[in-house]
């Protein structure tokens, strides 16, 4: 079955975003069938059975992190979406925010349920203030037809639900940075244990999720988590948003069966349709920019010559020396004419900004990694440079407070791995590599 | 609970940090700490010098954690094995911060009036590489003044955070914190505000490097020059016990009365912060009575043939 699509099948219907649109095509079943005929339990439970993993990018069972949830008497307990995607390559939640906002507001209201919260949150990145305007919208039709408030269908369930901006930290999609964010604080990841679970938001038991994870709860409790988890490959059940970008036919958000094989996500008719000019493909990114790159070669292959495939698990084969991860599906496609250096240098760039500054390795590191990077690229590095930013990277990873260290070291650690042709070409061909980056080079340009 | 720390078996509460039970046991299997402060809560996990590897979860779970942990914010659990010197992968993870921590640090150790007390030049003797790797240049920022007696050189500055939980401790209106990310993050006073509280020259003692400095002897002195004086008065805001640092009958400058680990001992229950009259004001021997000297017992160049110090003295054995 291709294009079955469970969260973008009604995107394209004219009127989507409002309410009532949203309800005539099926929307709000979920929290009908949820609150009317369903147990908070037996909500956790269809998501177990699911097998939804998260989809923000560790991919932890869903269900296993509702049931972690701490139920204290007498303190209130939290749902928080994380919508502060900022990832380089990743823009599926954007979309689906965009689009058809009340799948999101759905989604929130029976999650909620299902973990008795009565407040939620969605934390959405700053730089989406448009897109809090569509939430916030949607959020009021929902108050209005009932769906919110106090007193949801009659049943005694009370649910507020806000959509809070954040100020367009990268960091803050660390969940207990977004946590602190979300408090008023300065966004630094807190050190863990206590995990959110235990002590989130304002001290009380939280859960923190994906927006895509959020809006998968709702086909989950409408059609029952055995149809969803009939769908993939193994553990990897479900459809997942994949946010395909680079030097493609046609790039954009595609929801895909997991299990789909990375071949006919690249060049098949129904997805990007190719390499755009008639190019080769070099090199990918699967999972968004923190995860380890991959060389054409182990694209579509895994090192064993299996064929590789869109699920957690394939995109993991080989683990680092010749694998990736599936992430949050920021599918990242370079063709023959990209450079490895740049576009290394580019992200770590990112990380060098985005690190919060709050432990030392990952401070310090990600802007020495920058700056070595910088100097690569521009034609003024060694050979001993490379050795250096391997060795960085493995300082960095491990001995951080949260990912991000780990984040920012993995694609320099893989791109090295898998390049380092490319690496060493830039040391050896000075001139050329400046006369390439012209306009990047603080150096004078050589004639 | 029982956890082992370097194959030395100790008893400690439920809750205690690794770093807390190493510090029962003491001597060499106390990880160093750069940002923990045992007396200020809200700090520690954010330097990464004190990671440990956890050989052991618990009795319950004995599998290794994968990942070297940091020792001042991890809670021991029964039967949990605990490596820190004897652990390679320990060595080489305190390497790499302490590489990190001095990348942007000013090496000029010899016209910093830190030297010789500071934490961070002890971790570079004993964990740093003798060159730098670092080519590029170092960020660097305008010396700022934090009212009129606390000299805020963020050059130096490792982020540990200390001091902005003083503030914290202070005052709920706190204007002195963190400002910018990443590599760009300092300590600052927003828009130059000072901290106006009796009790603000304790950032300079919580500071473990160079980069809170008190005015009113900056430059004055190298401390191992100076003697270290026990003394205490009768103050009306705080304890009045404090360390006298003197050359001659001059006192140069007064400080807290800082344990082994760098922080302010608690003398009768109380943590003995020092107000900013004894710290700043009292520089006439008239106005303290003098115990007697004071015993640095820390490694460190001040201590260095005056006193007995812990280094000579055998290590303490728990069983």
């Amino acid at each position: 079955m291709k294009n079955r699509k469970l969260l973008l099948e009604n995107v394209h219907i004219p009127g989507i975003e409002t309410y009532d649109v949203y309800r005539k095509n099926g929307g709000y079943r979920s929290v009908e069938k949820a609150i009317k005929s369903l147990t908070p339990d037996e909500v956790v439970e269809e998501v177990k059975k699911s097998g939804l993993r998260g989809r923000g990018g560790a991919g932890f069972p869903t269900g296993m992190k509702w049931s972690f949830l701490a139920k204290p008497e007498g303190i209130p307990r939290y749902l928080v979406c994380n919508a502060d995607e900022s990832e380089p390559g990743t823009f599926k939640d954007r979309y689906l925010m965009e689009k058809i906002p009340h799948l999101l507001v759905e989604g929130m209201i029976t999650a909620s349920y299902a973990l008795g919260a009565n407040t939620s949150y969605i934390y959405i990145r700053g730089e989406f203030m448009y897109i809090l305007h569509i939430l916030e919208k949607a959020i009021a039709e929902a108050y209005d037809n009932g769906f919110l408030g106090k007193n949801i269908l009659g049943k005694g369930y009370d649910l507020d639900l806000f959509v809070v901006p954040g100020g367009g930290a990268y960091i803050c999609g660390e969940e207990t940075a977004l946590l602190e964010s979300l408090e008023g604080k300065r966004g630094n990841p807190r050190i863990k244990p206590p995990f959110p679970a235990v002590k989130g938001l304002w001290g009380a038991p939280t859960v923190v999720n994906n927006v895509e994870t959020i809006a998968a709860v709702v086909p989950i409790v409408n059609d029952g988590g055995e149809a969803y988890a009939a769908i993939g490959i193994g553990k990897s059940t479900g459809t997942k948003l994949i946010s395909a970008c680079g030097n493609l036919v046609k790039p954009g958000v595609y929801e895909i069966d997991l299990g789909l094989s990375i071949e006919e996500f690249i060049y098949g008719d129904d997805y990007c349709q190719g390499i755009a000019n008639n190019k080769r493909l070099k090199a990918c990114v699967p999972g968004g920019s923190s995860v380890p790159i991959l060389p054409h070669y182990l694209v579509t292959k895994t090192a064993n010559g299996d064929d590789r495939l869109m699920s957690y698990e394939s995109l993991a084969e080989g683990a680092f020396a010749s694998g990736s991860m599936l992430g949050s599906g920021g599918f990242i496609v370079f063709d023959e004419d990209q450079c490895i250096v740049r576009n290394t240098w580019n992200f770590t760039r990112f990380y060098a900004h985005e690190s919060c500054g709050q432990c030392s390795p990952c401070r310090e590191g990600t802007g020495w990694m920058e700056k070595v990077l910088y100097r690569l690229e521009t034609g003024n590095g060694n050979l001993r440079d490379i050795d250096l930013l391997a060795e960085i990277n493995k300082k960095i990873e491990g001995n951080t407070i949260c990912p991000l260290g780990d984040a920012a070291a993995w694609p320099v650690a893989a791109a090295i791995r898998h390049f380092r042709d490319e690496f060493e070409w830039h040391v050896s061909h000075k001139e050329e590599a400046i006369k390439r980056n012209y306009g990047l080079s603080k150096e004078p340009m050589l004639a | 609970m029982k956890v082992t720390i370097d194959d030395i078996e100790v008893e400690v509460e439920a809750g205690t940090s690794i770093l807390n039970a190493a510090r029962k046991i003491g001597g060499e299997v106390v990880p160093p700490a750069m940002c923990y402060y045992s007396k200020l809560p809200g700090t520690g996990g954010k330097c990464r010098t004190c990671l440990v590897e956890v050989a052991a979860g618990s009795t319950a779970d004995p599998r290794p954690m994968p990942k070297l942990v940091a020792s001042c914010s991890t809670p021991v659990m029964d039967g949990m094995i605990v490596k820190n010197k004897t652990s390679q992968r320990v060595h080489e993870g305190r390497s790499a911060v302490v590489e990190f921590l001095l990348i942007n640090h000013p090496l000029d150790c010899p016209v910093c009036d830190q030297a010789g007390e500071c934490n961070l030049q002890d971790l570079g003797y004993e964990h740093g590489s003798v060159k730098t790797r670092y080519e590029e240049e170092r960020r660097t920022f305008d010396p700022i003044d934090i009212g009129d007696k606390i000299k805020l050189h963020m050059n130096r500055c490792i982020l540990c955070y200390r001091c902005v939980e003083v503030a914290n401790q202070l005052t709920e209106k706190r204007v002195h914190g963190v400002m910018h990310r990443g590599e760009h993050a300092e300590i600052s006073t927003y828009i130059e505000h000072a901290i106006d509280n009796e009790f603000s020259g304790n950032m300079i003692d919580v500071c473990p490097v160079g980069a809170l400095t008190d005015r009113t002897f900056r430059f004055k002195s190298r401390v191992w020059f100076l003697k270290p004086m026990e003394a205490e008065c009768d103050c009306t805001k705080c304890a009045g016990k404090v360390v006298l640092w003197m050359f001659g009958k001059e006192i140069y400058r007064v400080t807290g009365r800082k344990d082994q680990y760098g922080e302010i001992e608690t003398i009768d229950n109380k943590t003995a912060w020092i107000c900013n009259e004894c710290r700043y004001d009292k520089k006439d021997l008239a106005k303290w009575k003098v115990i007697g000297p004071r015993v640095i017992d820390r490694h460190s160049v001040i201590s260095q043939g005056k006193y007995e110090t812990s280094i000579n003295s055998p290590i303490k054995k728990i069983n």
